[in-house]
């Protein structure tokens, strides 16, 4: 960047040297100096990513690529510090009075983009927007009944049912502007029933530290910095005035509109080029470990499998047989082949910022082909069997199977990986339509009773969500036990120890096999500095441009 | 004359129906919109409820149904994607589309047909030999490898020209321009000329040929027995009856091109409608796929229909056979 301004100012100073006094040379150059400071100080960033978020509305998508940008526009009543730890946001401070109520004292002086102040109203609405039919963001306010108005600055939350992890759940509970609903007709999430595009879906008025000021689909959209944004003395800030969001779906033009400058970030460079990358000069790569798991699942419940050689029986219901595949799968090849380095090697289906992980649930059966080859002859398979792996297409969960299916090869275990356009990959897993599959998780709610109920939890096909993505239809009745039991514990020490069970009989059974946690990489322009939470969600305002 | 339009309308219409179909029936194996539109953590009654507001529980031939039914009223529906309805979405990327293809198909004919004239007139000069054999690149490079090479040569070592997009533009009505900012011409340029690539030496093979078959016809050899200049013989006598085919394949790469930018829009990341139907395909967007593809049909049809009738207008035997079936 240097070089760039240093440039035109050389060229404007010899030009104009022979019509000025050396005085109005100095005074020009100190002008451009300061102009030059200006800049530096305080930047515009230009950002190309992937995908891009199909709706604005804050209650109607929970798609990562939503959460990304809306991240930055509206603001929940706790949020999290630079180390994902919670901390009060739009809620100064909370208590429970009784078993179902969560109160929580507002800040006082917030306003939204619109210049309306924030008060318990916004919060009341909010919660009713994110409960009403069209939300996806339910699980936002996991067990909340309604919201109840104290005063101006006080909130009662009521639960229908306890949740001791309510704040875990609300970090991702946004606040929208009632007056500005009410005069937009943006009382309901977009729904798709109504055929038609609402204005919240198109526009935004939040309390974030970024507005909204273009938004073109799939061309780009714009935000500046918020000149009133409550938080903006912050010590966490950065030096971002405004954000370009670039949409560039192909992999090397994105990469190529980093490395010619055209852009100062991507949050998606894809992992064949991170070597690259991090060998480019003018490049800067920002590492975290994103809330997402890479696992293995296997049907467990069919007498025979559909994709396999073996007749008249499952071999993946004996336990010797899923101890097999995970003493042969070498988790640290695949970080450093397949994950170039990307991954931490995981034993368990939570990340270490969720509630409820601890560290002894977290351990891998070690890779031992032996071992593995003994337990296959125990459990009667001396000469292995056929199988299909199914996968979906994208990166990397294809490169993964591939590279698993030589592993178990090893122990004559012939994997055919199936390699599955997403589209279709999701339709032919809900179907139970597989045998073994591979698959990625994240927790949005950081917590485990979600990824428990929904994974490990016996599948009900109602609207509980129990077992809901239980898709080799596990089912064991002690899990289903304590599942139950972290659903009503309302001590959190208690319910942590409950899950620890629940996590530690998963490790004996092995129903999932997790593989490991992704790294994610982000590339920027050299020097720049930014901070990579596992939610993957770029918090401009935390952006330092060089 | 108005009986045969008659009778190609009503084939065009026939064909915009089969396509319709088939672009109908293979959205059966695209995928589930459903499992893209909600979070794989998603549960099942949320996608229960999307699915059905979405209508996608009914069987084929009832969405087939409601489909014409609509796309005849112009509405195409909305976009599962972009939440948007689908004829508003087209009628924004066309224009860029058409620009892209317009400033394309100018750049194949200003660079072809010269090049083509040239290398026949100097058929056995070294020049025109080089000429050939690089015209083999544009002819069996495929477009997106073009596009990543000029990227990597004009944006990323030189830093002149831009990687993707398309500049500013500008809004004259419904249209949205490129032309009238610099950013915006700058950004046509990489993407035209890998879209024009292919055109460019197929054109200029195309008037190579042709001028060498004409420059070989009895009244060219009359021409220039009657002492005419080299000048007069080439540009006034051979090169009109060479443009005769140069048109009609111009007029049929036109449509191709427009449905092909696909690959051209998605390097640079050109916001046309090629890229619009390549997301709707990932993200199994059926209304925007089902929109996009009878519009590209009925383009194919409208150029097919206009060509039909030019031949009609310039071959007079087409006209004498009617004439001549009528009278008897």
């Amino acid at each position: 960047m240097n070089k760039n301004i240093a440039g035109p100012q050389n060229g404007a100073i010899r030009l104009c040297a022979p019509f000025l006094t050396r005085t109005i040379i100095s005074a020009l150059a100190m002008m451009v100096i300061t102009f030059w400071v200006g800049i530096c100080c305080a930047k515009p960033l230009r950002y190309a990513t992937q995908d891009e978020p199909q709706t604005l509305d804050p209650h109607s998508a929970n798609l990562a690529v939503t959460n990304r940008l809306l991240g930055n526009v509206y603001e929940g009543l706790v949020g999290r510090d630079k180390d994902f730890k919670m901390v009060p946001w739009l809620a100064l401070s909370w208590s429970q009075p009784d078993a179902k109520t969560w109160r929580f004292k507002l800040r006082p002086g917030v306003k939204f983009h619109d210049g309306s102040p924030f008060t318990a109203d916004d919060v009341v609405f909010s919660i009713e927007r994110a409960l009403s039919a069209n939300s996806q963001m339910k699980a936002s306010i996991q067990g909340v009944a309604s919201g109840k108005k104290i005063d101006d600055l006080t909130v009662d939350v009521v639960m229908k049912e306890p949740n001791p992890v309510l704040l875990n759940h609300m970090f991702f509970f946004r606040i929208m502007s009632k007056s500005w609903a009410i005069k937009n007709n943006a009382l309901l999430p977009q729904n798709y029933k109504d055929k038609e595009d609402t204005f919240a879906s198109r526009n935004t008025n939040g309390t974030g530290p970024f507005m909204v000021t273009v938004r073109q689909p799939d061309v780009k959209t714009e935000l500046v910095q918020n000149p009133n944004w409550w938080n903006k003395a912050s010590p966490e800030k950065g030096n971002i005035t405004a954000v370009t969001l670039l949409p560039v779906k192909n992999n090397a033009t994105r990469l190529a509109a980093l490395l010619s400058g055209e852009v100062d970030f991507v949050n998606d460079p894809p992992s064949q080029d991170i070597a690259r990358l991090r060998a480019a000069p003018n490049i800067t790569m920002i590492l975290g470990a994103e809330s997402r798991v890479q696992f293995l699942a296997f049907d467990l419940t069919r007498d025979e499998l559909l994709y396999s050689n073996v007749k008249g029986k499952n071999p993946f219901k004996d336990v010797r047989v899923r101890q097999a595949i995970a003493h042969a799968i070498d988790a640290e090849t695949i970080k450093l082949k397949v994950m170039r380095g990307l991954a931490r090697p995981t034993g368990t289906i939570i990340t270490p910022v969720d509630q409820g992980y601890s560290k002894d649930a977290d351990i891998r059966l070690p890779y031992n082909v032996a071992r593995a080859k003994a337990l296959l002859k125990e459990a009667g398979y001396p000469s292995g069997f056929e199988v299909t792996l199914d996968c979906g297409a994208a990166q990397p969960p294809a490169d993964i199977c591939q590279a698993i299916a030589p592993m178990l090869a090893r122990i004559d275990i012939k994997v055919t990986p199936n390699i599955v356009p997403t589209a279709n990959y999701f339709q032919k897993i809900q179907k139970f339509d597989t045998s073994f599959y591979l698959l990625s998780w994240s927790t949005p709610t950081t917590d485990a009773l979600y990824t428990l109920q929904s994974l490990l939890r016996s599948y009900s096909g109602d609207s509980s969500g129990n077992g809901d993505s239980n898709y080799g239809r596990y089912s064991s009745a002690q899990m289903d036990q304590l599942i139950d039991k972290i659903r009503i514990e309302n001590d959190l020490k208690k319910r942590d120890e409950f899950i620890r069970e629940a996590l530690m009989l998963a490790n004996d059974q092995l129903p999932i096999l997790p593989i490991h946690q992704q790294l994610w990489p982000w590339a920027m322009r050299k020097g720049s500095t930014a901070i990579l939470p596992p939610n993957n969600v770029p918090y401009f305002f935390r952006f330092n441009l060089k | 004359m108005l009986a045969f339009i008659a009778r190609r309308l009503l084939q065009s219409i026939l064909v915009m129906l089969t396509v319709g179909f088939i672009a109908f029936s293979l959205f059966n194996f695209v995928g589930d919109p459903v499992a893209l539109m909600l979070p794989p953590e998603a549960t099942q009654a949320d996608r229960d409820e999307v699915r059905k507001s979405l209508g996608l529980d009914k069987p084929f031939y009832t969405q087939f149904a409601v489909f014409v039914q609509n796309a005849l009223q112009g509405n195409f529906g909305i976009s599962l994607r972009l939440g948007r309805p689908v004829s508003q979405l087209l009628a924004e990327r066309l224009p860029a589309t058409l620009e892209l293809v317009g400033v394309a198909t100018l750049l194949a004919l200003l660079v072809g047909i010269p090049v083509g004239i040239y290398t026949a007139l100097k058929r056995d000069h070294w020049s025109s030999q080089v000429l050939l054999t690089g015209s083999l690149i544009g002819v069996s490079l495929p477009n997106f490898l073009i596009g990543i090479f000029l990227i990597i040569i004009f944006a990323v070592w030189l830093g002149v020209l831009p990687s993707f997009g398309r500049g500013d533009t500008t809004q004259l009505g419904f249209w949205s321009t490129g032309f009238l900012t610099v950013s915006g011409l700058k950004a046509v340029v990489l993407p035209a000329v890998t879209l024009g690539f292919y055109p460019v030496t197929l054109i200029m093979r195309l008037v190579r040929s042709e001028m060498l078959e004409v420059l070989r016809t009895d009244y060219i050899k009359f021409a220039r027995a009657r002492g005419l200049s080299n000048q007069a013989v080439h540009f006034g006598h051979a090169l009109k009856n060479t443009l005769v085919p140069v048109i009609t394949i111009t007029g049929l790469q036109l449509g191709g091109l427009i449905a092909f930018a696909i690959i051209t829009e998605t390097v640079f990341q050109w916001p046309g409608m090629g890229l619009l139907f390549i997301q709707a395909v990932q993200f199994a967007d059926i209304p925007v796929m089902a929109a996009y593809l009878c519009l590209i049909g009925f383009i194919f049809v409208t150029i097919n229909l206009i060509v039909d009738t030019l031949y009609y207008v310039v071959d007079p035997r087409l006209r004498m056979e009617t004439s001549s079936a009528g009278g008897h």
